[in-house]
């Protein structure tokens, strides 16, 4: 008897421990804990501090009870090192980080049955490869933007340029002068996947089928245009201020960027403006993931629902110049956005956008022969140096 | 009663109060400033697997020698030029102010002067560092001054050179020179100042009335004097340079110096046993800095 109690007692622990282990996703939600720490993007979790007509926390703080406590990052991979520090609940990953942590074990499935407006969320995104993983969610969508072609309308005239080639080939621009030393690119190794982007129209037998998963070939072909585009640039952007600035002080004339910037640059009467050239442009998705060992998994589902309650959605997206993964913010009038205002932020180009993805060596289309991530970081950090 | 124990005992055994007193920042010093640094040293024998981007815990001196690969060599000869030139260029802004700050100045002037010195540091280095980004911008004050001189053939001469040239002054090499100059300058001044005014007047007389004139009085009594204060200013400067990783990233051509490319590679790549060997090479030239300035006599003052 006692034989067979010690061997059920153990049966019952093994069987609790995979538990844990395999399947952390909650099945019910229980009282809120009264905080929720979340690791954001600046301007992506508004208090109305800012602008007291952006402020979609108070009342979330006021109808559940948990105080929102928010910590900046300004890349992606601050936002991985703060996830691997832990402490947080919840994250709002783009792509090139969201499988970073989906492979750490850092953040755990989400159970979209505890979130009652999963089903609002915009069809393109729910099963987005970024956050799903052998069908299994890690987070919720919350904004997308294209990575745009931001242009001088005084350099350009009323002619929109329709191919990135502007910034990666030298030529004249139509105001009659080169474009050397008046173009800008991305100082992120992530840019790599724009020139990839450009080489899949311009070289197509090179066969890149993702922007992201170059084979060594490919990738080759990739740097040999940034090194070009290197004697064009005389400052590759980092911070969205800085590029703003240049474009007031520097006199630039274009670059890739997003629409953050076209938006302020264009409140401060900049003569600018935006487009998607015909080569499709890549950009970022990002989701609110639930840490592998958050404290507040109650508050995190709260404020995950919250997040797509469509007013919140609508400000957000005219506060960061975003769309949201909720597609009825744009029409409900349930806050500042309307159609028009989707439209201008890129909302019909999702099928031209290619989303940051992190480049792994173990890749589909090219057999599991790409050049990985770490590789790309060294390799751009020459090409900016000269190399 | 415990006291007077305890106090006897001290006395008896001077020692054991010395270790006492000394043990805390012993042990600061000890786990938090040098085990950090020997956890970076191992780090930067470990490796990175080539397929999967994961580090490999076995010792290896791989890592170093990518540090050799051309891109990464550039980065840090780079780093270590622009150090030399901010240093020297700010040996030779901070003598003069120093000199005058030392011997002239007097009463309110000098609060003046130490406050002109000290005022920058107060304000946010960020601050600093945009606001030149401002000044030195295509249609930033600078240009405008040049504008305004006629000068303006100058400036776009020097623009036209290569390597310290650019399109502009922000984004050329020439602008992060000046930069760093600006905001390490207090660092070289402050201890060339205290040097000078340790410089005893009699000998300055002595030196005149032996017939010496003033230029050769500055080479043969001031210089030498002073030389230590240069050197302790240098080390700030030069290791300040080294170190930086936000200045060549604001102002400058975007290629990398050796403090962003450990903030890169740690960061972004995760690559972190490079980003170790090369957070590493900084400590090294220092250690050579060092030992150069100890021969002459940086810290003989101590």
């Amino acid at each position: 008897m006692t034989h067979r109690l010690t061997f059920a007692t153990a049966t019952a622990a093994a069987a609790l421990l995979t538990a844990q282990t395999a399947a952390a996703q909650m099945t019910e939600l229980g009282e809120g804990e009264g905080a929720v720490s979340i690791v954001a993007w600046p301007g992506y979790i508004e208090r109305g501090e800012t602008d007291p007509n952006f402020d979609w926390v108070t009342g979330f703080e006021e109808a559940t009870g948990c105080m929102v406590e928010i910590k900046t990052a300004n890349t992606s991979d601050e936002m991985v090192a703060l996830m691997n520090e832990g402490g947080f609940d919840l994250v709002t990953a783009s792509g090139d980080a969201s499988l970073r942590m989906i492979a750490g074990d850092r953040v755990q499935p989400i159970n979209t049955d505890l979130i009652p407006s999963w089903s609002s969320v915009d069809d393109r995104l729910k099963d987005a490869p970024w956050h799903t993983v052998d069908g299994v969610h890690y987070g919720v969508p919350y904004m997308w933007g294209p990575n745009v072609l931001l242009y001088n309308t005084e350099v350009f005239g009323d002619q929109a340029p329709t191919s990135w080639n502007v910034v990666f080939e030298p030529m004249d621009l139509p105001d009659g002068q080169p474009n050397q030393g008046r173009v800008q690119a991305y100082d992120g190794p992530i840019h790599i996947a724009d020139a990839a982007l450009y080489l899949m129209t311009h070289q197509p037998d090179l066969g890149i089928v993702s922007p992201y998963e170059l084979n060594q070939e490919q990738y080759d072909a990739a740097l040999d245009l940034l090194r070009t585009q290197r004697t064009l640039v005389s400052r590759y952007w980092h911070d969205a201020f800085i590029q703003i600035d240049d474009f007031k002080n520097e006199g630039m004339a274009a670059s890739g960027s997003w629409p953050f910037q076209v938006n302020l640059l264009l409140a401060d009467g900049v003569p600018v403006a935006s487009t998607i050239p015909e080569e499709g442009v890549t950009g970022w998705a990002d989701t609110t993931m639930l840490h592998a060992e958050a404290e507040h998994p109650n508050c995190a589902y709260m404020w995950m629902e919250h997040t797509l309650s469509s007013n919140l959605m609508s400000d957000l997206s005219v506060w960061f110049g975003a769309n949201p993964a909720v597609l009825a913010a744009c029409t409900d009038g349930s806050g500042m956005q309307t159609a028009e205002g989707c439209t201008a932020n890129g909302l019909d180009d999702f099928d031209r956008v290619r989303f940051w993805t992190t480049p792994v060596s173990d890749c589909e289309s090219q057999n599991g022969e790409c050049v990985p991530y770490y590789r790309w970081v060294s390799d751009y950090i020459g090409v900016i140096g000269g190399r | 009663m415990a006291e007077a124990r305890a106090s006897d005992l001290f006395w008896r055994r001077p020692r054991l109060l010395l270790a006492l007193l000394l043990a805390p920042p012993l042990l600061w010093l000890g786990i938090v400033y040098l085990g950090s640094l020997f956890a970076l040293l191992a780090q930067s024998f470990f490796s990175i697997d080539e397929f999967s981007g994961l580090v490999t815990y076995e010792l290896t001196l791989k890592t170093y020698g990518e540090l050799f690969r051309a891109s990464n060599l550039d980065i840090i000869v780079r780093t270590i030029l622009m150090s030399a030139a901010v240093t020297v260029a700010a040996a030779i802004v901070a003598f003069p102010i120093a000199y005058y700050a030392a011997r002239y100045a007097r009463g309110p002037w000098k609060a003046v002067f130490y406050l002109g010195i000290m005022l920058p540091l107060w304000s946010s280095y960020l601050v600093k560092v945009y606001s030149w980004k401002l000044i030195l911008a295509k249609e930033g004050i600078l240009g405008w001054i040049f504008a305004k001189l006629h000068l303006t053939w100058l400036l776009d001469a020097w623009l036209a050179l290569p390597g310290v040239g650019g399109k502009s002054l922000s984004v050329s090499w020439t602008g992060t020179f000046l930069v760093f100059l600006y905001v390490w300058l207090p660092y070289m001044i402050l201890p060339v100042q205290a040097a000078l005014e340790r410089v005893p007047p009699s000998m300055l007389e002595a030196s005149a009335d032996l017939g010496a004139r003033p230029g050769q009085t500055l080479r043969s009594v001031i210089l030498p004097l002073a030389l230590p204060g240069i050197v302790a200013g240098s080390i700030f400067t030069f290791s300040l340079t080294m170190g930086d990783y936000i200045i060549p990233q604001i102002v400058g051509t975007s290629a990398r110096m050796i403090g962003q490319a450990v903030y890169q590679f740690q960061g972004t790549a995760g690559n972190i046993p490079l980003a170790a060997a090369f957070a590493v090479v900084p400590i090294l030239v220092m250690a050579v800095y060092l030992t150069v300035a100890r021969r002459m006599g940086a810290f003989d003052a101590l």
